[in-house]
């Protein structure tokens, strides 16, 4: 069915931390390491070692920059499914096979059903969805399904692979539905927003804006000053000293 | 939007099929003769199948096409693909009551004539519902589509009728030019608003940086193009987008217009009309893809 369900009490999602990220494309990577073996068709790649390499990928990191000269910020960008309340992917598959979890909210593909007619990946505003050039049936996130439930992993392997492999921490996963999980008083704490909100999609994926910069040191020290401000101690004095006298 | 050959047919030859199929139906064309008839129904059928099996060609599995009749509830493309088996059924049904019975009763072609705008409206608002196509999200899209249906459909009927020497009345005379010329006079206004509307979604609002001041792409994601980009990001028609929309008027419109002025009831010159008509509808759809800026090309550095 892909009328949606009632909205779940349980939001699973992810929050991005845009003032962490370092753009280092560890989270896409293994994104498509654990995707393209886990659920569903591999994620393929069409010439992969050629001049146009393509593939079908489910997380992929932009960089923008915001604001003008030396007040630009540089920001790394990850963006993959943001598993909206209001999925207009969803809605709009012909097959069924695009759907809505009632129990958690994430949004799945199924691709025993997918006839990959592209309908819902015109229908994201996100980009999230992704035809796979090989399969010819619609890739998108699974917010790790088959690891956040899995039993047979440790605990801490119980997250998604983009959120466990991110070095730097920018990426948290959690229960966006409950007001007093982690994420949602990181969400609260940091002023995360949603992407485009004017698509009415309401996404459960937050993102957390990069903090504002420290301000400015009035007289920055020259490395002139530093250099003299220093007095050598010890053997650094006796050399300084015996070369000063050889003249 | 990347416009593909199987859509582009499948829009333009299936809504002509089913333009014609409502002219048939509300008892324009006389069917009197078995060998008119079924010219007449090999036309219509052949236009809407051929549009809709095209549609299937760009489907990543074509075999499993059937399915696309379960969601009617949710999903447009679905709702469109329900329509028209029903409209094909009832269409065999229509065709073979008047070659057992004659003539039809009109009141029982209502309905189906109405089927059949809803048909044509179903395909449009596969476009029109879609958010993220700015110029696609509006009222006129489906306007257009039921206006190039009615007006591409009454050429073709007028084509079979002089193909059979039937007279033309006056009415319907006046009724095709005005048609004609409203058609695009609708599709004027859409270009309009193509032209006019100011982009409701931003770098700014798509990225949720525009506190810190203007929004630029730095980097893509990837260093070869991705499927967003040659599906959403088509930008080759653009340059040339004014000479196209020109090339469809003067296709699609003029040339119909003056040769069905001045050879009214010339089968060849009706079947030059419907043929210019036809392609100047397939620059039009040629257009309305390429033409159509997606939200996430935003993300790939294109002013939407």
């Amino acid at each position: 069915m892909t009328s949606l369900p009632e909205p779940s009490a349980i939001k699973l999602g992810l929050v991005i931390d845009l003032d962490i990220c370092v753009g280092c494309q560890a989270c896409v990577v293994n994104c498509k390491e654990w995707n393209t073996s886990g659920y569903g068709a591999p994620l393929s790649d069409e010439n992969a070692y050629g001049a146009n390499p393509n593939g079908a990928w489910l997380n992929r990191v932009h960089a923008f920059e915001a604001g003008e000269a030396e007040e630009a910020k540089t920001v790394h960008f990850p963006k993959s499914c943001l598993h909206c309340e209001e999925a207009p992917c969803v809605t709009a598959c012909p097959t069924g096979a695009s759907f809505k979890r009632a129990e958690d909210g994430i949004v799945l593909v199924n691709e025993d059903w997918c006839i990959g007619c592209g309908l819902c990946a015109w229908s994201c505003p996100y980009g999230a969805r992704e035809m796979d050039p090989v399969e010819g049936v619609m890739k998108k996130c699974t917010l790790c399904v088959d690891r956040i439930y899995n039993d047979n992993l440790p605990k801490e392997d119980q997250v998604p692979a983009c959120v466990r492999t991110c070095p730097t921490n920018a990426r948290h996963f959690g229960d966006l539905g409950d007001p007093n999980s982690d994420v949602s008083k990181l969400v609260s704490a940091r002023d995360g927003f949603d992407l485009l909100p004017e698509q009415k999609t309401k996404p459960v994926n937050k993102y957390l804006p990069p903090r504002p910069r420290r301000q400015k040191d009035e007289t920055p020290m020259s490395l002139v000053a530093m250099a003299e401000a220093q007095t050598p101690k010890g053997f650094w004095k006796w050399m300084d000293s015996t070369l000063e006298k050889l003249g | 939007m990347h416009p593909a050959w199987s859509i582009i047919f499948f829009t333009s030859a299936s809504g002509l099929g089913l333009g014609l199929a409502a002219w048939v139906v509300l008892g324009l064309i006389d069917l009197g003769s078995v060998v008119h008839l079924l010219i007449v129904s090999v036309f219509t059928f052949g236009l809407i199948g051929t549009g809709l099996l095209s549609s299937t060609l760009h489907l990543g599995h074509p075999e499993r096409a059937w399915r696309a009749l379960s969601q009617w509830r949710s999903s447009w493309l679905s709702r469109e693909g329900v329509l028209a088996v029903l409209v094909l059924s009832l269409l065999t049904a229509w065709f073979g009551w008047s070659y057992l019975e004659g003539d039809v009763p009109f009141w029982i072609g209502l309905p189906l004539v109405f089927l059949i705008a809803v048909t044509v409206y179903a395909t449009s608002m596969i476009y029109a519902s879609l958010k993220t196509v700015a110029c696609w999200h509006h009222p006129l899209t489906p306007a257009c589509y039921l206006m190039f249906a009615a007006s591409g459909g009454l050429l073709a009927s007028i084509w079979l009728l002089a193909l059979a020497d039937q007279t033309l009345n006056s009415r319907i005379y006046h009724l095709t030019y005005c048609l004609l010329i409203l058609t695009w006079l609708v599709k004027g206004f859409w270009w309009r608003n193509l032209d006019k509307k100011l982009p409701e979604s931003t770098l700014e609002s798509a990225t949720g940086l525009g506190s810190f001041g203007k929004v630029r792409p730095l980097m893509p994601p990837h260093t070869s193009e991705n499927y967003l980009q040659t599906e959403m990001g088509f930008v080759v028609a653009r340059r040339h987008a004014l000479k196209l929309r020109v090339l469809s008027i003067f296709s699609g419109g003029f040339i119909p217009l003056v040769l069905f002025i001045s050879f009214p009831t010339s089968a060849v010159f009706l079947g030059l009309a419907l043929s210019f008509h036809f392609a100047g509808v397939f620059v039009e759809r040629w257009l309305f893809f390429a033409e159509a800026k997606h939200v996430v090309s935003l993300y790939y550095g294109e002013a939407h």
